[in-house]
């Protein structure tokens, strides 16, 4: 059995894969069975809708090359928002593939080396089941910071300047620059330049402690109404 | 092996060399293999200069050093090391079980298309096209035509395989069995995580097609033509077939249950994560027993690994397949996990792997055979001792400083520093890392060029 070829083929070739695929892979599988997959349109909240309608004020002339013009009725103009902002990611999503950011950046917050202090919450299955997580961006290396809560924790304009010229920003940075995401200056973002933008603001906008700041801390307000009673 | 079988088997009518190896193709293979590894360290050169911060063409999208990590990744993954393994399979297939492949012309038809998969994915990479998958950045649109030429791969070597009858020799095993993973990893990896799962499950077949596409394609070819070369180079059997045995089935068992530990403190569940740590550690006691083995083999000749230039190659790469296992084994680990996971500890773990073991193996099989297929000696047989000690010595000095820099990197993350005093620490390990890279790529040319002189020489003794 151990030097034939039938042994070979189906205890080792066959046998083994299927058991190592059914015991790593099936399983997580069948455990997150209740939570199905979301949509690129289900993903899209409150507060990237935010990010998304800041983006058309800051860059009026680009976003409206990129997306056209929203309809003049409110009702309809927010369903609108709704649509661009899941294109927007989905293109986003290619970019930051496309351009290995993933490869420098991470996407999950581990319970360990005090990264919950520095970045915030640990992250949970149920933030990556969405069609944007397929493949999963966890990632495995991080020379830039992990990126799953960095939405909401800059403004538009600083990602903007940031990714044209990263050490304008960030001094030390061995970032590279992307200028092809932009029409020759920063505030002149181009389709991809926008999708990126949006698809980084919306990393951890589903968290209810969004935006995550560096040393956030909840508002002192109850510290400051206690202290009046 | 026909040559130590044909005293004993005089009478048999044992098919000659040349009508079971294409030698051509074998030298086609190792041609684009070392092209392909000049793109690779090219590629590796451009990601370390932006690294440390110069990186002489900044603004050009075409050369983005993002785009062209993932280059330098799938470049030795898919264009060197694949087509050194399916060179040296053209010449140790057929010779193990004394039949040509299954078909000559199906040979050729493979060696252009997994050229033009190769190129492909790095036009498609460097086009901004590549599957969000690490070691799988080959666009999507390749994934099949890659699937279909595995397929004709397992024809093409699996028919001679299993003609043979009776048992099989070691290689043959790992071969077989190879053949068998390979295609079933690939199509796990680029497919499932990419059209079925997301997320954290989508995590665990991503980090089983890391891991399987080292351990159940990479491993059983490197492993099975050490277990064909070093014999052959050392004139003596291996030491003990119980313990090839205990190597295989502990290998295939072991290795593809350990892809969760490429994620380990994800959201992919804990008790996944302990069995694939568990796992890991299990396999490095396999890994001891292989490790013995090629040992005792060498035990008592020692002195050849110092004269024989093939044969230091493949124990050089044997003592980093240890000291990789052995790190394995630690790494793997929770508390080791906190500090390292994220760091340059792993990227000089994976340089350690997949250049200090497996190509070196592989660059010592082509200047074994390189003369062979030639019929000739090396142009400048120094030149060989120079590529081996840039090539080894550069990777010992890369691998090490990346590991101690990742510890750096760790200790900093850990103690809440500024992010920018993580990056400020690495600089100097960069600096020596880009130093070594840049040894390791002058022998590579100094190979290549050996090569190409060789090849001049063998053209005039010809002509002759």
């Amino acid at each position: 059995m151990f030097e034939k070829k039938s042994g070979i083929l189906l205890i080792a070739g066959v046998g083994f894969f299927a058991f190592a695929f059914l015991s790593n892979a099936v399983i997580p599988i069948l455990m997150y069975r209740h939570l199905p997959e979301k949509t690129v349109k289900e993903v899209v909240n409150g507060n990237i809708r935010y990010q998304f309608e800041d983006l058309a004020q800051r860059y009026p002339a680009a976003f409206e090359a990129a997306y056209g013009k929203p309809p003049a009725d409110p009702q309809q103009a927010g369903d609108w928002y709704d649509d661009k902002c899941a294109e927007a990611l989905e293109i986003g999503r290619k970019v930051y593939i496309g351009e290995g950011c993933w490869h420098c950046h991470s996407q999950f917050v581990r319970p360990v080396s005090n990264e919950d202090r520095r970045w915030g919450p640990v992250s949970k299955s149920w933030e990556y089941q969405n069609r944007l997580q397929r493949p999963v961006m966890f990632g495995t290396r991080r020379v830039g910071p992990d990126l799953s809560r960095e939405g909401g924790r800059r403004s538009n304009d600083w990602h903007a300047v940031h990714f044209f010229k990263p050490d304008s920003l960030s001094p030390a940075s061995p970032m590279p620059q992307y200028p092809w995401l932009f029409e020759g200056a920063p505030d002149q973002p181009n389709a991809r330049g926008l999708a990126l933008l949006t698809y980084v603001q919306w990393l951890g906008s589903w968290l209810e402690s969004y935006p995550y700041y560096e040393d956030f801390n909840p508002t002192p307000i109850k510290s400051v109404a206690a202290a009046a009673e | 092996m026909t040559t130590t079988l044909a005293p004993t088997l005089s009478e048999v009518d044992l098919p000659r060399h040349e009508e079971l190896v294409e030698e051509r193709l074998v030298l086609w293979y190792f041609v684009a293999a070392l092209t392909f590894m000049l793109v690779a360290m090219l590629a590796g050169i451009l990601m370390g200069l932006q690294l440390i911060r110069h990186n002489p063409l900044p603004t050009i999208e075409l050369l983005s050093p993002g785009r062209w990590r993932m280059v330098h990744t799938n470049a030795i993954a898919y264009g060197f090391i694949a087509n050194a393994f399916l060179g040296l399979m053209h010449w140790i297939v057929p010779r193990l079980t004394l039949r040509p492949v299954f078909d000559r012309r199906l040979s050729y038809a493979i060696f252009f298309a997994w050229q033009f998969v190769v190129l492909a994915t790095a036009v498609g990479i460097l086009l901004g096209e590549a599957q969000g998958l690490e070691w799988g950045e080959t666009p999507v649109w390749i994934d099949p035509l890659a699937q279909a030429g595995l397929l004709l791969v397992a024809i093409n070597f699996g028919a001679p395989i299993v003609q043979v009858k009776g048992p099989l020799y070691v290689t043959l095993w790992y071969y077989l069995a190879a053949l068998v993973w390979t295609f079933l990893t690939y199509a796990m990896g680029n497919f499932v995580p990419e059209y079925f799962v997301c997320g954290s499950s989508a995590g665990a077949v991503g980090g089983l097609f890391i891991h399987d596409l080292v351990g159940l394609f990479v491993t059983p070819l490197g492993w099975g033509m050490m277990y064909y070369f070093v014999p052959i180079l050392l004139k003596r059997p291996m030491w003990s077939h119980g313990l090839s045995l205990v190597g295989f089935w502990g290998l295939a068992f072991f290795y593809p249950l350990q892809g969760i530990h490429h994620f380990l403190y994800t959201p992919i569940p804990m008790f996944l994560q302990y069995g694939a740590v568990l796992s890991t550690i299990a396999l490095e006691m396999v890994v001891v027993t292989v490790i013995i083995n090629f040992v005792g083999t060498l035990y008592g000749t020692g002195s050849e690994v110092l004269r024989n230039l093939p044969l230091r190659y493949f124990y050089t790469g044997i003592a980093f397949y240890f000291l990789t296992c052995l790190q394995c084994a630690l790494q793997t680990t929770l508390t080791f996990q906190a500090l390292i996971h994220f760091t340059d500890w792993v990227v000089g773990h994976a340089h350690m792997v997949m250049f200090g073991v497996f190509s070196l193996w592989q660059l010592g099989a082509m200047t074994y055979l390189v003369p062979r297929l030639l019929k000739t000696d090396w142009y400048c047989p120094e030149w060989c001792e120079w590529h081996y000690w840039a090539s080894a010595g550069g990777l010992l000095v890369m691998a090490g400083d990346l590991i101690l820099g990742g510890l750096f990197q760790g200790w900093s993350w850990a103690a809440l520093q500024p992010w920018e005093s993580s990056v400020q620490v690495s600089i100097p390990f960069w600096s020596v890392r880009m130093v070594a890279g840049l040894v390791m790529f002058g022998a590579h040319v100094l190979f290549m060029y050996n090569l190409f002189k060789t090849w001049q020489k063998s053209r005039a003794v010809t002509a002759l």
